[in-house]
């Protein structure tokens, strides 16, 4: 495994030609994206279309058949591969939070660096305290999951990822299980991490968040990528008929 | 005052024979009590402990990639599970004891290494141990793949996954079943009895052999003896399962 030397100017997240089955079923059928460092990209398509399996093998919780992921020169698809050091670079939140339901909001966001990165316990604190502070759920570190709601457990959930300090945020249909008024206040929340520069690939069926937020926008249906654009160009003027038709219905 | 507490049942073994409450008056028949209940105390308290251990231990094992550990787990399992924990604690005592090599502590006298209390101790945990494999793998089965999935997202280790998110949750959901599993253990070390492990029931067996009349009152202590212990273990086993609540999660 020929580990290339990275450099900002290249692509942090590479993807190339990549092939993904589960059994039978190829959902994934020759992917091709590149991310640069700092850019909010957005992916959206019909269910079924492969883009959460795509963003789930960026950090290997799926595995592909073929082609190739580097994330800042890793490569993803590799035997061997160092989890740990993919994870430490890729943060990634859920549709369904994932909270640890036995732990309060700031155990939640401190148990991963102590115990994965090892600093030291008032360090961990301090930050983890200032996460809470700007996922704006000052008051609520003592609260356990089960208190908050959907929108402040998700807030809770990004604020978890950040503490590991990623260098890329990926957000698999995050505030699909939301109800309508809190998907706001977690959207707000990925708008000031993209504000701050952080490289962000998101799964989403928000339209105009994606149109507001996204630097580029990919559009998948059956495991393809069948057009992407920046939002200007890809709202207001999509080619393919299938791009069309499923904008049509969304929007 | 105590002179005439053992006074007054002394006269009622008089002139009530059947109710010869004699380790109540006689020193040497109360020491063989205590002895009996210390023995009772520390065969529970031990195995208790174990067992849980053996249930974790074997539980994680049940999840291991490695197919002949899940299968050597499974095995044990249907061995303790589906044999009567009295034929294991005799076959353990009277069949393995043979196997284990012996030792010498003046020259003459040849004594196994692992004593009658040793083989109480092994068989009765295994056994319960066994049943709590089972409990803790259906509480792990319990938490969502998805929670676990965040942490492993998150860059744990299977082992930090296991010891710090599926076990705290699954031993929220097993406690229940654990508690009856206890219970039952703490009952079941009565049965040390075959292989003559001095504890309650040995040393109350033993006395009313000696004397006749103190039948009736040493089947009385037992109950009442177990009543309070496993009293004592239930209490704990509620208190704790109440210290684990989790505000917002389940039922409250």
């Amino acid at each position: 495994m020929s580990e290339t030397e990275w450099t900002p100017d290249q692509p942090i997240v590479s993807i190339k030609d990549v092939h993904k089955s589960f059994g039978d079923l190829e959902v994934l059928k020759g992917v091709s994206l590149d991310v640069m460092k700092g850019e909010v990209i957005c992916i959206i398509g019909p269910s079924g279309s492969g883009k959460s399996t795509l963003i789930r093998c960026i950090n290997a919780l799926n595995d592909i058949q073929a082609g190739s992921i580097q994330v800042e020169g890793q490569e993803v698809n590799a035997p061997g591969l160092d989890k740990l050091a993919l994870r430490k670079k890729v943060g990634m939140v859920f549709q369904q939070y994932n909270l640890f339901p036995h732990k309060t909001a700031l155990e939640n966001v401190m148990m991963a660096p102590l115990l994965v990165l090892k600093e030291p316990e008032d360090e961990v604190e301090k930050r983890a305290r200032a996460l809470v502070k700007k996922v704006r759920l000052e008051g609520k570190e003592d609260n356990y999951p089960g208190e908050l709601s959907g929108g402040q457990q998700q807030r809770v959930a990004i604020a978890r990822s950040l503490a590991m300090n990623p260098d890329v945020m990926l957000f698999d249909e995050v505030t699909a299980a939301l109800d309508p008024e809190t998907v706001k206040e977690v959207l707000v929340t990925i708008k000031d991490l993209a504000a701050e520069g952080m490289t962000c690939i998101l799964v989403t069926h928000e339209m105009g968040f994606a149109r507001e937020i996204a630097d580029h926008i990919y559009f998948t249906d059956r495991g393809v990528i069948v057009e992407h654009g920046p939002p200007k160009t890809f709202f207001k003027a999509a080619k393919d008929p299938r791009t069309r038709e499923f904008l049509s219905q969304i929007l | 005052m105590l002179d005439a507490f053992q006074e007054f049942f002394r006269e009622l073994a008089q002139t009530n024979p059947k109710w010869n409450f004699i380790y109540l008056y006689d020193p040497v028949q109360t020491e063989r009590v205590l002895t009996g209940l210390w023995m009772t105390i520390k065969l529970s308290v031990v195995c208790v402990v174990l067992s849980v251990v053996i249930g974790v231990v074997g539980a994680w094992l049940q999840g291991s990639p490695i197919r002949w550990l899940r299968m050597f787990v499974q095995g044990y399992i249907q061995f303790f599970r589906n044999t009567p924990p009295l034929v294991q604690l005799l076959f353990f005592y009277f069949a393995l004891g043979q196997f284990t090599p012996t030792y010498s502590p003046d020259g003459w006298l040849e004594v196994p290494i692992i004593s009658n209390v040793g083989w109480a101790i092994l068989s009765l945990s295994f056994f319960a141990g066994a049943f709590n494999v089972e409990i803790f793998r259906s509480g792990i089965e319990a938490v969502p793949d998805s929670t676990k999935e965040a942490a492993d997202a998150l860059g744990m280790n299977r082992l930090q996954i296991y010891r710090y998110v599926v076990l705290p949750l699954a031993f929220r959901v097993s406690l229940p079943s654990l508690n009856n599993n206890l219970v039952n253990l703490v009952k079941t070390t009565t049965q040390a009895i075959v292989i003559a492990v001095p504890e309650l029931l040995y040393q109350l067996v033993s006395i009313y052999n000696d004397y006749s009349t103190a039948q009736n009152a040493c089947m009385v202590l037992m109950f009442i003896v177990y009543i309070v212990l496993v009293g004592i273990l239930v209490m704990g086993m509620n208190k704790w399962e109440r210290n684990m609540r989790i505000p917002g999660y389940g039922q409250n």
